[in-house]
């Protein structure tokens, strides 16, 4: 696979914007602060404050939360003495034995399966970072999770559920299970890890080319 | 040159840019996405057609001891505005109706513009795309609650809920349309400022 030569020669504080393409120098930031491209105005850096340690706590907290979230029962229902319980997985079932199997499929995917691959690919990340072992592998597992996040859709999903609780609430006596406020405070914590990552961490490796 | 994951900056060898790869973190590399324009268009396209069975075909079907009922997207809507929580039912009116709609429209504007090489509006237009990308997920909103209502209502003899055929094209919709978004290349959209400046091919 050929590699196109590093612009080595150019300052290293010269980024090009991802959706217009102008190249401009990138700022020093104050921790806290984000940068924006002059022209089209699209995100282009940020500079967390302890961004290793609170993302790496956060996305540990994450990963508790997303076992509670699908160990535990999401809604529950009550109707004329009957209680139904069901978690997330369990729904998902029961979409595919009545007959919608893409649908069950896309769920299982977008409230399932990617959060929790997303996690864990951050989290692969993270740790050996934190550890101060940087590896041109790691930028592999981040291209991951950076293709994984636009279909993990948790806060979606919730919402979507209080508008079916809603739906329900003059039929039957809605019950909020444990997962429910679990999913809630895992969206939170997820974003914000996001949040405090600072991608240029990952590229403070010396270029391949540049060891030989 | 830059890469779309890492942004590090690369200059363009000799003899095209195909098959690179990004110098830092392995991400394959091109000046723009590759047939972003037809990509789009197609995604749009079958988009378009999945959207009309999506909003006829019923969503759910409710069986209960007063006999079976048929809902589709529109219907549910309308249920929720008569049930008195008119707050959801504009959420989910906005979410499943208004979004996948305006979003295709959007992304016709957006690509048919490109293809005019137009030099008008291009801040707006960049926001547009931000807009919609960062919107299209929240139609999932209709299959997460019809997977809870499905799951939830199943009291055999008293009451049951099926997810209907419109729930598979509604997805479809949905996944296409955020696919297509994806595969617009926003960067396209600021392309024509440099025509006169230095004159390059069309990227498509």
């Amino acid at each position: 696979m050929p590699a196109p030569d590093a612009h080595l020669t150019l300052p290293a504080d010269l980024i090009a914007c991802h959706e217009c393409d102008l190249l401009q120098t990138e700022p020093q930031l104050a921790p806290g602060e984000t940068a924006r491209c002059a022209r089209c105005g699209a995100f282009l850096a940020r500079n967390p404050p302890d961004s290793l340690d609170r993302s790496l706590a956060l996305s540990l907290a994450a990963a508790i939360l997303y076992l509670i979230a699908n160990i535990h029962p999401l809604v529950g229902l009550e109707m004329q003495g009957r209680r139904v319980e069901v978690t997330l997985f369990e729904a998902v079932q029961i979409l595919w034995k009545g007959g919608v199997e893409p649908v069950a499929a896309l769920v299982f995917i977008t409230a399932l399966l990617f959060p929790v691959l997303e996690l864990l690919m951050f989290l692969l990340v993270l740790v050996p970072l934190r550890l101060g072992r940087v590896s041109p592998r790691l930028a592999t597992f981040f291209r991951l999770v950076r293709s994984v996040q636009p279909w993990g859709m948790m806060e979606v999903f919730l919402l979507g559920m209080l508008v079916s609780l809603v739906k329900l609430s003059h039929l039957a006596t809605v019950v909020l299970g444990t997962a429910f406020w679990a999913t809630a405070a895992l969206i939170v914590v997820l974003t914000l890890a996001a949040r405090a990552f600072d991608t240029r961490l990952l590229w403070q490796a010396p270029l391949p080319g540049a060891l030989r | 040159m830059s890469c779309h994951v890492c942004g590090q900056l690369a200059g363009l060898p000799e003899g095209g840019a195909h098959g690179l790869r990004c110098p830092r973190c392995g991400a394959p590399m091109h000046m723009r996405k590759p047939a972003s324009l037809s990509t789009t268009w197609a995604l749009i396209a079958a988009a378009v057609l999945l959207y009309i069975p999506a909003n006829l075909l019923p969503m759910m079907v409710t069986a209960s001891l007063l006999g079976s009922q048929q809902d589709t997207i529109m219907s549910g809507v309308v249920f929720l505005w008569q049930s008195g929580s008119w707050p959801l039912a504009a959420v989910v009116f906005f979410a499943s109706v208004m979004v996948p709609l305006l979003k295709i429209l959007a992304l016709v504007y957006l690509v048919a513009s490109v293809q005019r090489r137009s030099r008008h509006n291009l801040i707006q237009r960049t926001r547009l795309y931000r807009m919609v990308e960062f919107v299209g997920r929240w139609s999932m909103l209709d299959i997460y609650v019809i997977t809870i209502l499905v799951a939830l209502v199943q009291f055999q003899g008293l009451a049951t809920i099926q997810a209907g055929p419109a729930a598979v094209a509604f997805g479809a919709v949905v996944v296409l349309t955020m696919f297509a978004a994806m595969s617009f290349d926003p960067r396209l959209i600021w392309d024509p400022l440099t025509d006169t400046a230095s004159p390059r091919p069309p990227h498509d």
